[in-house]
């Protein structure tokens, strides 16, 4: 296989992707914790452009980094005083083995004998893609995704009262 | 392009230090923020499968979206847990959230 830009960005990128979660899982300060999680999804978005998935991408910064990320530092924050845990982790060797053995069951058992031995499935079967304009049709189409478009929407409108209501503080608290 | 199998192994990594996080780590908020992971490697499996396997279809990009959208509402609600639980217990540690146990 010859070293193309798309490779480096690849690798790059990847890289990224799995230093920020080595940081997001390890780290003792969880401010920083967020920190690496914006690094890690980073990544990810830019793994999106590279699958000409360009708006995901978008989406990927906006959402992920612009509000998910910010969510957790806010959380970080008000649950400062206790953040700097004495252990950070519980029965750490065990959770070591079982995520090593996940992994290997992975690669093993499903990424090596189905996508890595199968030659067809190595690069992409059209270089012609779906665009933004197909997605955003299709969540306006009836046939295609409008009503799970609309149930998204439901969801997310009952989960921001949801969270209102869990999280406001009420006088007759127990 | 790279083949398929790259975005299958880093999203595999990812996956299983999402899951390390999840089991292991003891302050709540570390726990949600390796579920985002998680949710973030199975967002690039689906991206990555849509995009070599499927590319004619709309199907990929939209499943990724709504994984988007989940991923957002739970971040919210799980956020707002532990901030509820904080004040009542002054604990961010979930083992010790127990008033249900049997």
């Amino acid at each position: 296989m010859e070293i193309t830009i798309i490779t480096i960005a690849f690798i790059v990128f990847s890289l990224i992707s799995l230093v920020g979660a080595y940081g997001v899982v390890t780290c003792h300060n969880l401010f920083r914790g967020t920190i690496w999680l914006m690094v890690s999804l980073f990544g990810a978005a830019g793994m999106f452009v590279l699958l000409s998935a360009p708006f995901l991408a978008a989406v990927q910064v906006l959402v992920y980094i612009g509000a998910i990320a910010i969510l957790f530092t806010f959380a970080v924050m008000l649950t400062r005083s206790v953040s700097n845990l004495k252990t950070r982790f519980n029965r750490l060797n065990i959770n070591i083995a079982a995520a090593v053995a996940l992994f290997a069951l992975l690669v093993v058992g499903i990424i090596a004998p189905v996508f890595i031995s199968n030659p067809n499935l190595q690069q992409p079967i059209s270089t012609v893609t779906r665009t933004t304009i197909d997605l955003g049709e299709s969540f306006g189409s009836g046939n295609s995704f409008a009503l799970p478009f609309e149930v998204a929407s439901l969801l997310l409108t009952a989960t921001m009262i949801g969270a209102i209501v869990i999280a406001r503080e009420t006088d007759d608290e127990v | 392009m790279v083949p398929l199998w790259f975005y299958l192994i880093v999203a595999a990594a990812l996956f299983s230090m999402g899951t390390f996080g999840v089991l292991s780590r003891r302050n709540g908020v570390a726990v949600l923020m390796s579920v985002e992971l998680m949710l973030n490697a199975v967002n690039i499996n689906l991206v990555a499968f849509w995009r070599y396997l499927t590319p004619e279809k709309i199907n990929g990009m939209a499943f990724a979206a709504f994984v988007f959208v989940v991923a957002a509402a739970e971040a919210a609600v799980g956020l707002a847990i532990i901030i509820s639980v904080y004040r009542n217990r002054h604990s961010v540690i979930p083992e010790e959230a127990d008033t249900l146990r049997g």
